[in-house]
């Protein structure tokens, strides 16, 4: 019965609330007439009786106010009436409010979006089967200390599948690649994919999303072949047809049948994975036992309750017990290493992931500040409004709330624009970053949502409550007094504001040190000599499907064939081929080796240096000069492999003081090969140092079957790449061609990295650079417009106008000083968390800091420039009549 | 003599009730009312009245209806709604015993 009169009553002043207010008015009326009326019969005159029942009544306004907040939905409606007002007052500057918004906005769009980047990528846990029980595990490399997470040889991981107790199972992984012939109009295409042990998807609790995954009888080399594809593949070749499952498609001109597709956002080992095959066909059993090829990935899954370090000593010592049961083979491993599987996918990008985020929350702290600083202001303007509603009743708490309303409307606009803005920029970042892994992972969730509205909180509560600092403490009647006549008065204001700049210009200095010392990394990364020709020279790879290129001759006669058509092309200066990895693109590999003419190494040690393969012509068509000897000459043909090329890093290595020529290398199976020449030295990445390298010849080994062509003009090259296409189309139509770029795309892939973070950080600096700016010229200028008067009177007392500059100047540049050393010492321990993403240059790097001192001070006098030459222009007259 | 905020709020709250149990009234009425019957030691402010009408309203103890008064000017007159007679009788048994315990304490030697 009640509850429903409460109801009806709740409605009622829900839908006619203002129908009650004119009938509140109404009634507090009625009730001051009948008071009237009631001392006009006690015998007072009208007059006398109204002002007496005024009196009586007290304020009606605040009675008015107190019957309201009685009703149903009064807390609404004053939260309401704040946000009313709040716009309403927000309005009327409409210029401080855009400038507060896009503030904010920025801020926080930029927070959100490495937020949903970071989460995704480093903290959301991997889409498997209890992912904390998986290990990546790895070969510690016995070979000085260079490689303590290598990777698996295949042998040896048998023999750790075989013995180990701490494993509830383990699984190999290897990078491959394949043609996929077209049909019908499609081109022929060479994909990346990777073979796996058929337990790894079970291992990780997965299957595929349509058909199966493989089985332990697909797994065989006798096998009949079997392909799992990937969700882009299957949509992008096959139109997303289901009816692939069980048809064939051609690898390597050998038909595959289609068991599977995998689910959308799987990509293991990494994101250019288009196919998979089982791993025990893909290799060759000879392939499956070696002990020192470290050419695997291997994951296990960790039995309950077992500690992954007791578990990982015992294949260290598996290992071992390999390791001196064959003396001879000295790259077998010494130990066994591992990471969380977690971190072994997203381990480099790990750091520069949370500088980026650290660097954005310095962004969102600068723009809270700034916003807390031009609110301060605005109370600054609005001391005497204050005063008055405080001296009309207003309640302190009251006026505090609208204060937070105000910065919550600000943040919560900002936030909005900004959650657009990080929507924005996450597209942006996937689209342009595929190489970071776990880029399928990352989507903008309700979790994102929740952070975008704490900041909002977080940003509101921040900016209004150190603005209403200000409001605090005052008396009113000192406040009432105060702003009675603009005297240089705010002191404690105007400290609160220049505290908040000092904080803002340091911040800005931690972030423009950051950024610089990344620019110029990246700078020395794209000017680090790769030891070659990179202007006009294009690249592409190619791939000899086995099936129609058995023969290593077959395989030479295309190569030596192609060249020669290629070098005949108009516009083409010179082209050579190379195995693969053209300097700077990533490590080719490495194999072991002895020299023959020196005594033989203890046992146990070995050598390594990296190996690759090219024709004769390549070094001069690359432009890596020969520094002494000669190439290889027409005699290493199929069959007859004698000579081997060394680069000058190998000759400073292994033989220094002697003569390498005519010197002999056993390597590749092969007794002695003789070293004919010397060449100069190359970078396989833009950041590694040169490392001794081996370079076979091409023709002459019998296992080549893809190479990188390398065409070098003195036009631009790009316009080669079409008709180089179209010969090898009529040498093979089913020839793939794929990486078509020009050696400086090529550099440019392998520093997109350092140009990324480097362009976003300074991005961020120069943002708050800008509001670092803005802010000291609004703090100066509020100063100058307090201080008009004092300014006036010390003019016309005499005082010098370049005195009056120069006092104002400083009043200016003190907080900007102060925050330069504040941002300095800072920066000396955010440098040292940016040092691992540095590329020669040193963390405390003197030009980055001298340059980004000047730049700061520069930028500061200039906005601290036209208020303090405005108040030495000032008029004493006019300032003295101001009030 | 009681300053309005000396009126504990649930004690207004039951004058206004038991003042009504009669018969409607407005709200000067009421006021007017509870300072005869307490020979003027009762004086209720208008701060505290309409707020106190206007939540008792809004519980649904009382209604109110607009009707002429006897001046002939429109006025808004309260009643008791059932709930809210069932809530006096309930306050009302409530203040006796209290009042009748303080009584006894006071009384006491």
């Amino acid at each position: 019965m009640r509850g429903l009169a409460q109801l009806r009553m709740r409605i009622r002043m829900l839908l006619r609330r203002g129908k009650a207010a004119e009938r509140l008015d109404d009634e507090l009326e009625f009730h001051l007439e009948q008071q009237i009326a009631e001392n006009v019969a006690a015998g007072m005159s009208a007059g006398e009786a109204r002002y007496a029942a005024l009196r009586s009544f007290g304020n009606p306004g605040l009675v008015r106010e107190q019957a309201r907040a009685t009703w149903n939905w009064g807390g609404l409606e004053s939260i309401w009436r704040d946000v009313r007002y709040g716009v309403r007052t927000l309005r009327r500057t409409p210029g401080f409010a855009a400038i507060a918004i896009v503030v904010m906005a920025l801020g926080i769009g930029a927070n959100v979006a490495l937020f949903t980047v970071v989460r995704s990528v480093l903290m959301k846990p991997l889409p498997f089967k209890d992912p904390d029980s998986l290990l990546r595990l790895y070969e510690q490399s016995a070979v000085d200390d260079e490689f303590p997470f290598n990777e698996s040889a295949a042998g040896v991981f048998a023999e750790w599948k075989k013995q180990n107790h701490g494993f509830t199972d383990m699984a190999l992984a290897g990078y491959t690649g394949y043609n996929l012939s077209g049909s019908g109009e499609q081109l022929p295409e060479g994909v990346h994919a990777a073979a796996f042990s058929w337990n790894l998807l079970p291992m990780l609790g997965l299957q595929p999303a349509l058909g199966r995954g493989f089985t332990a009888d697909d797994d065989r080399p006798s096998a009949n072949p079997t392909v799992l594809l990937s969700w882009g593949l299957w949509q992008r070749r096959f139109g997303g047809n289901p009816a692939i499952v069980n048809q064939s498609v051609l690898l390597d001109a050998k038909p595959y049948t289609v068991i599977g597709v995998m689910p959308a956002w799987f990509a293991y080992p990494d994101a250019r994975m288009q196919l998979w095959t089982p791993i025990s066909y893909k290799y060759s059993p000879k392939d499956m036992e070696t002990l020192d090829s470290h050419d695997f990935l291997t994951i296990g899954r960790l039995k309950p309750g077992v500690n992954p370090a007791q578990a990982v000593a015992e294949l260290s010592h598996i290992t071992l017990t390999i390791r001196n049961a064959h003396p001879n083979q000295a790259f077998i491993s010494k130990a066994a290493n591992w990471r969380p599987l977690l971190d072994s996918l997203v381990g480099d990008a790990r750091t520069p992931l949370l500088v980026l985020l650290a660097a954005t929350g310095c962004v969102l702290l600068i723009a809270c500040l700034n916003v807390a600083n031009l609110l301060v202001a605005r109370a600054a303007a609005r001391r005497k409004e204050l005063a008055v509603r405080t001296a009309l009743g207003g309640s302190r708490m009251h006026i505090l709330r609208q204060h937070l309303m105000e910065s919550l409307l600000l943040s919560a606009a900002g936030g909005g624009l900004g959650f657009l803005i990080a929507v924005g920029i996450v597209r942006w970042f996937v689209s342009s970053r595929h190489d970071l892994p776990r880029a399928e992972a990352i989507h903008v969730d309700p979790v994102v949502v929740g952070f975008t509205l704490a900041l909002v909180a977080l940003c509101a509560a921040f900016a209004g409550i150190v603005s209403s600092f200000s409001a605090r403490g005052n008396a009113v009647l000192g406040m009432l007094q105060d702003s009675s006549r603009a005297h240089s008065a705010g002191s404690a204001r105007t400290r609160l504001r220049a505290v908040l700049l000092a904080a803002e210009v340091g911040l800005t200095v931690v972030l423009l040190i950051g950024a610089g010392l990344l620019l110029k990394s990246y700078a020395r990364l794209r000017s680090a000599d790769l030891g070659c020709e990179t202007h006009n020279v294009l690249t592409m790879t190619l791939a000899l499907p086995d099936a129609r290129y058995h023969e290593a001759a077959q395989r030479a006669t295309f190569f030596a064939g192609l060249l020669a058509r290629v070098r005949n092309l108009p516009e083409v200066r010179s082209a050579g081929l190379l195995c693969q990895n053209v300097p700077g693109s990533g490590y080719p590999g490495d194999s072991g080796f002895v020299i023959n003419e020196h005594p033989p190494l203890p046992p146990g040690k070995g050598q390594y240096a990296l190996n690759n393969c090219a024709d004769p012509g390549y070094f001069k068509a690359i432009g890596i000069p020969i520094l002494k000897g000669r190439t290889f000459d027409d005699t290493q043909q199929p069959g007859h492999l004698t000579q081997i090329i060394v680069s000058a890093a190998f000759v400073r290595q292994y033989f220094p003081g002697e003569e390498p020529i005519g010197k002999h290398l056993r390597t590749y199976g092969k007794p002695g090969l003789e070293i004919v020449g010397v060449v100069g030295d190359t970078r396989f990445s833009p950041g590694e140092a040169p490392r001794p390298s081996m370079y076979f010849p091409l023709y002459a080994l019998d296992d080549v079957n893809s190479a990188a062509l390398v065409v070098r003009s003195d036009r631009d090259v790009t316009a080669l790449a079409l008709p180089i296409q179209r010969l090898i189309g009529e040498f093979d139509h089913d020839l793939p061609v794929s990486d078509v770029l020009t050696m400086e795309q090529v550099v440019g892939r392998n520093t997109v990295d350092a140009s990324f973070n480097a362009t976003l950080l300074l991005g961020f600096a120069a943002i708050s650079l800008i509001l670092a700016a803005i802010g000291l010229f609004g703090v100066l200028s509020y100063i100058v417009a307090q201080r008009t008067s004092e300014i006036g009177i010390r003019i016309a007392l005499g005082a010098q106008r370049q005195q009056v500059m120069g006092k104002v100047l400083l009043d200016g540049l003190r907080p900007a000083l102060f925050g330069l050393v504040f941002g300095l010492a800072g920066s000396l321990g955010a440098a040292r968390l940016l040092r691992t993403m540095l590329y020669g240059t040193r963390p405390l790097d003197p030009t980055v800091f001298g340059a980004v001192a000047a730049m700061l001070l520069l930028v500061a006098a200039l906005a601290c420039l036209v208020p303090s030459w405005r108040a030495s222009r000032l008029d004493p007259m006019q300032a003295l009549r101001t009030e | 003599m009681g300053k309005p905020n000396d009126l504990v709020q649930g004690t207004l709250d039951l004058l206004i009730l038991k003042t009504l149990s009669p018969e409607p009234k407005h709200g000067w009425a009421i006021a007017k009312r509870i300072q005869q019957v307490s020979g003027e030691v009762l004086q209720v402010q208008q701060g505290s009245l309409y707020p106190a009408l206007h939540r008792l309203e809004q519980q649904g103890w009382i209604e109110a209806n607009w009707a002429e008064s006897e001046t002939g000017r429109k006025a808004k007159f309260y009643a008791l709604t059932t709930d809210g007679r069932a809530q006096l009788e309930k306050e009302t048994t409530n203040w006796n015993r209290l009042s009748a315990a303080i009584d006894l304490v006071m009384n006491e030697g």
